[in-house]
């Protein structure tokens, strides 16, 4: 199930990848297509991410996460630099673990 | 234009090492890991597919992580004519084809100096990724629980500083919020990955206003304000945020109404949803 899973995923990225290389000068997609999939990605990962952040197996993660992800969030917000976004917030993280904070 | 890459190669690896971890932590065998990052080869896809493939719903993200990546699709027609001339630099190309490589394509002019970053910063981008990757498995394995690195935090953190570029658009911006609480808040009632496929809800709303015509496209237009309009003062509305928006930007930067939502702004011109490199320049890509 998993092989299968990563190969079909992988298999169907690669096709979208390459009809958009080989239609380049064919497919002509409609704006309201060309709206709405840059849309539903952002959607998706904003949801995605949101989830991850406050919430594991379905509850409430605890407050190091969040916590973490809030000092993540500002700092690109401030335009850091990726690396550091990423990093202080694991640090963040790490920290109010280290610290006791579940 | 190497620095550049460098920059985001270096985010590239840290970011990788911190897919590598996470999918390991996650209960993902280090061959699937491994073989996700150089078959499938999309960060935020494999994030993606971890989280539901650890909550037990292949499905779910074989579906959710093709939907995410049908962006690629535009890129393809955006970028693919400099790849080079054969078949194989083609499909070659296409596999190396990601928000960033893009990003970069776009920021140079068509011919051969967008050629060559393109190769350029797909190969690396793609060999950094690939280092992280086993990076991530060798150092997650070593340490045991990813959650006292705050790992865990690390990945939502990263997926918003990719996705902050886009958030300068009104319509992403709102069904981003709008998915993310709705997924929160069905996350207690509903089974692994449903949550996040509620997202969908908003994007799809608004797809469906704007393909039957431009009045829902615009509040402030009475029902036969727009009917006369070109098809798309939506797309004029969102196109620039698209990952089509560097070349298409021009034409559709605003639609006939001039449209409430502010269009003075450059919305999201890069806009691609995991294309946050450090070091972008987000006015160069147009």
């Amino acid at each position: 199930m998993l092989i299968a899973a990563i190969l079909a995923l992988a298999a169907g990225t690669f096709g979208f990848r390459a009809a958009g290389v080989l239609l380049r000068d064919r497919l002509d997609l409609p704006d309201w297509a060309r709206q709405a999939l840059p849309v539903a990605a952002a959607a998706l990962l904003a949801a995605l991410a949101a989830t991850a952040a406050l919430t594991e197996a379905g509850r409430f993660a605890g407050w190091a996460r969040p916590a973490g992800v809030l000092v993540g969030v500002l700092l690109a917000w401030r335009r850091a630099p990726f690396v550091l976004v990423v990093a202080a917030a694991a640090a963040t993280t790490a920290l109010l673990r280290l610290l006791g904070v579940p | 234009m190497l620095r550049d890459i460098a920059a985001i190669g270096a985010a590239m690896v840290a970011v990788g090492a911190s897919f590598g971890a996470v999918a390991v932590a996650a209960g993902l065998p280090v061959w699937a890991t491994v073989a996700m990052s150089v078959l499938l080869y999309a960060g935020g896809a494999q994030f993606m597919a971890v989280g539901l493939l650890a909550a037990g719903s292949p499905l779910a993200a074989v579906l959710a992580g093709l939907l995410l990546n049908a962006r690629h699709l535009p890129f393809g027609l955006t970028v693919g004519d400099s790849f080079g001339p054969r078949l194989w630099h083609r499909l070659l190309g296409a596999h190396l084809m990601t928000d960033e490589t893009t990003a970069f394509a776009l920021a140079r002019p068509a011919g051969p100096d967008r050629r060559r970053a393109f190769w350029l910063a797909g190969t690396l981008f793609f060999v950094t990724w690939n280092l992280g990757t086993l990076l991530g498995v060798l150092a997650g394995g070593a340490v045991g629980d990813p959650a006292t690195l705050g790992l865990d935090a690390a990945f939502p953190a990263g997926l918003i500083a990719m996705l902050m570029p886009t958030m300068r658009d009104r319509d992403t911006r709102r069904a981003a919020v709008a998915g993310a609480v709705l997924a929160v808040l069905a996350t207690p009632v509903l089974p692994a990955g449903a949550p996040v496929l509620l997202a969908l809800a908003g994007p799809v709303l608004l797809a469906l206003r704007a393909r039957t015509g431009s009045r829902g496209a615009d509040p402030a237009d009475g029902p036969r304000g727009g009917a006369d309009a070109p098809p798309e003062p939506a797309g004029g509305r969102v196109g620039g945020g698209g990952p089509a928006g560097g070349p298409v930007g021009g034409d559709t930067g605003d639609g006939p109404h001039g449209s409430a939502g502010g269009p003075a702004h450059p919305r999201g011109r890069v806009s691609v949803p995991a294309g946050a490199g450090p070091e972008r320049n987000e006015g160069e890509t147009c």
